[in-house]
């Protein structure tokens, strides 16, 4: 039978200085790991939350971006009358035809220039993406020289706040409204008039992409066939949600490499310190070992405790990471490395399952550092061990 | 009456460096049921070493070890494991108590090992704390004891499970000599009353008065 648990953790309890270094050494690097799944799960919600499932995005074939992509209105309004996009109520075909430009605007914080997405839409956008929400002031006015701008970029842009006005491309915008789109990549952009902004930024007679709720999503395989076999079009539809999604994936995924790798070199750190922990307490106790062995204790049940207690320092370590880590919860960052090249700012995300993973990385360093130590113990000979002070 | 120690030419050699150290040179040693014995001699002898292997923590480089009718070195490490908790109580010179157990915790420690429920380990434990006189002091953590104390809590623990056979490393050697006539009188109880063999090593010729046998060492080899 083995040792009680009560017996392990009384154990750490008395002996905390030395639990210390361990418990530190393990809950940095639980906190480190954690934050960067965070941003990494911070940027796939907010990635992911743009564009919906029911939507199309033309764009033009081969064209790794919106702003890479660019057809003419006539093909525009061609693919528009197609009767699987759905109707409004107006009758009208739910089809928002956009032009998509990369401003340069000073950083909030440092005037540094900063990459900002400058979306051309139709009163069609707010119709065609649901999620759309004026949270301060008014839509633009349609052939004036007004904006709307996400509630994220303004945050973090000069000149974004509600009455001021940016010059982009030597003409002025005045800010009139504030918007959210559920905290998705949207929020990171401005938005103005599609007729307006296509001559002032030189567009006119054609778009970057066109957005479209289709009547049966399950159409979208179809129409994307037959737009790709029209000899007359150079385009492609995709899943709105996941052309966006898709944007997102390379920064996402080196964000993910970037926390194994960080997380596996300080782990092995930890993993060291909570070895030479464990080292000292099986030291500190080899008359106790002993004596255990001689009153009966097997050498398995020995080497359990001490596993036991290393996992239990190590899960120790891991809650205080996770704490250490929580406050990070959506804390907002950004990053200009996306496929469009703009800046996208998105919150930290600490998810359950980022907590479960560190909880999980903890005990992982807790049962390897504790591995040797606890297999000397249980390998002490008897004589030997009770022969120490 | 049976032998319950059987100690048959037994050798127990240690190399170190490539050099032989013949620490037990040809021990025979009989102790019959009901017996206490004491074991005597220089520091250096042995005594530690021979009581090492009756109790089943070490085994002999040649020779045979018999304890309560088995045959020690045929056991398998865990079936010795085994063995101990059922058939030896230990008693050391520092009492080696687990510091953050509690009295009765400590006591109920060999019967962690014997198929009882919580209930029954807890009401055995208590029962051997009271044969030392020590059942008031069950919540008590070592280092609220006195050394005596600590002895007493550490013979109740080589008590509980009923072993057959005690063994004792200098039990009073580290005590003041008031509580060293307490620990002897209470090995003399448990010998008389409670039937149990006793072998104990010790340096104090105070002690060995108190066995029925005295048995020196020297040199590895028994004398007397
Ligand atoms: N594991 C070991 N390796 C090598 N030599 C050992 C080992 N254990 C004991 N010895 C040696 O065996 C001899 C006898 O030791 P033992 O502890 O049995 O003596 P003792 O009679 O109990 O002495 P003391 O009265 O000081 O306790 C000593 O010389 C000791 O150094
Ligand atoms: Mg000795």
């Amino acid at each position: 039978m083995a040792l009680p648990i009560g017996y392990n953790v009384r154990n750490l309890v008395v002996r905390w200085k030395v639990a210390l270094l361990a418990v530190g050494g393990i809950g940095l690097v639980v906190m480190v790991f954690v934050v960067l799944l965070a941003m990494a799960s911070g940027f796939r919600i907010a990635l992911g939350a743009t564009g919906a499932g029911e939507n199309g995005i033309v764009v033009q074939r081969g064209s790794g971006s919106e702003l890479t992509s660019y057809f003419s209105r006539e093909q525009g309004n061609l693919i528009a009358v197609d009767s699987r996009i759905a109707r409004g109520s107006d009758g009208q075909p739910l089809a928002s035809p956009e032009i998509v430009i990369v401003a340069n605007l000073p950083h909030r914080v440092d005037g540094q220039p900063t990459n900002v997405t400058i979306r051309g839409v139709t009163s069609r956008a707010f119709e065609v993406r649901r999620n759309i929400a004026i949270a301060e002031g008014r839509r633009f006015t349609p052939g004036l020289n007004e904006v709307v701008v996400g509630r994220r970029i303004r945050d973090r842009i000069r000149g974004l706040d509600l009455g001021s006005s940016i010059t982009v491309q030597r003409r002025a915008w005045q800010v009139v409204g504030v918007f959210t789109a559920d905290g998705s990549a949207f929020e990171s952009e401005v938005w103005g008039d599609f007729d307006v902004m296509g001559p002032a930024f030189l567009r006119g007679g054609g778009q970057n992409s066109l957005t479209v709720r289709l009547g049966d999503p399950a159409t979208l395989k179809d129409f994307d066939r037959d737009l790709q076999a029209n000899p007359q079009m150079q385009v492609e539809m995709h899943q709105e949600r996941q052309y966006y999604a898709d944007q997102a994936g390379p920064v996402a995924r080196s964000l993910l490499i970037l926390a194994g790798f960080v997380s596996i070199v300080m782990g092995i750190g930890a993993v060291f310190g909570a070895m030479n922990t464990m080292y000292a307490i099986v030291a500190a106790r080899t008359r106790e070992i002993g004596t255990l062995r001689a009153l009966g204790f097997s050498r398995r049940s020995i080497l359990l405790a001490f596993l036991i207690e290393s996992a239990f320092l190590a899960l120790v370590g891991g809650v205080v990471g996770c704490l250490l880590a929580f406050p990070m919860n959506g804390f907002t960052t950004a990053t200009g490395q996306t496929a469009s090249f703009s800046e996208i700012a998105f919150a930290f995300r600490v998810t359950p399952p980022d907590l479960l993973r560190g909880l999980l990385f903890a005990l992982a360093m807790g049962v390897l550092g504790g591995l040797l130590p606890a297999r000397r113990a249980s390998r002490l000979p008897i004589t030997v061990a009770l022969r120490e002070a | 009456m049976a032998n319950v120690v059987d100690v048959q030419g037994v050798r127990k050699v240690y190399n170190r460096d490539s050099l032989e150290i013949v620490v037990l040179d040809g021990i025979t040693l009989l102790v019959p049921e009901g017996e206490f014995v004491a074991l005597m001699g220089p520091s250096g002898s042995g005594k530690t070493t021979l009581l090492n292997l009756i109790a089943g923590i070490d085994r002999p480089t040649s020779g045979r070890v018999t304890v309560a009718g088995t045959d020690v070195a045929r056991l398998s490490e865990s079936a010795l494991a085994r063995w101990r908790s059922r058939t030896v109580g230990f008693i050391f010179q520092f009492y080696n108590l687990i510091p953050v157990l509690t009295a009765l915790e400590n006591v109920q420690l060999p019967l962690l090992l014997a198929p009882l429920s919580r209930k029954e380990r807890r009401e055995r434990a208590l029962t051997a704390l009271r044969i030392v006189g020590l059942e008031d002091r069950s919540a008590h953590y070592p280092r609220q004891l006195s050394g005596g104390q600590e002895q007493r809590v550490a013979i109740a623990r080589a008590i509980v499970a009923d072993p057959k056979v005690l063994v004792a490393d200098e039990p009073t050697g580290d005590l003041d000599a008031r509580s060293a006539e307490e620990i002897l009188t209470l090995m003399e109880t448990l010998n008389r009353d409670f039937k149990k063999t006793i072998v104990m090593v010790t340096h104090d010729p105070r002690a060995a008065q108190r066995a029925h046998a005295q048995k020196h060492l020297d040199k590895g080899v028994l004398t007397a």
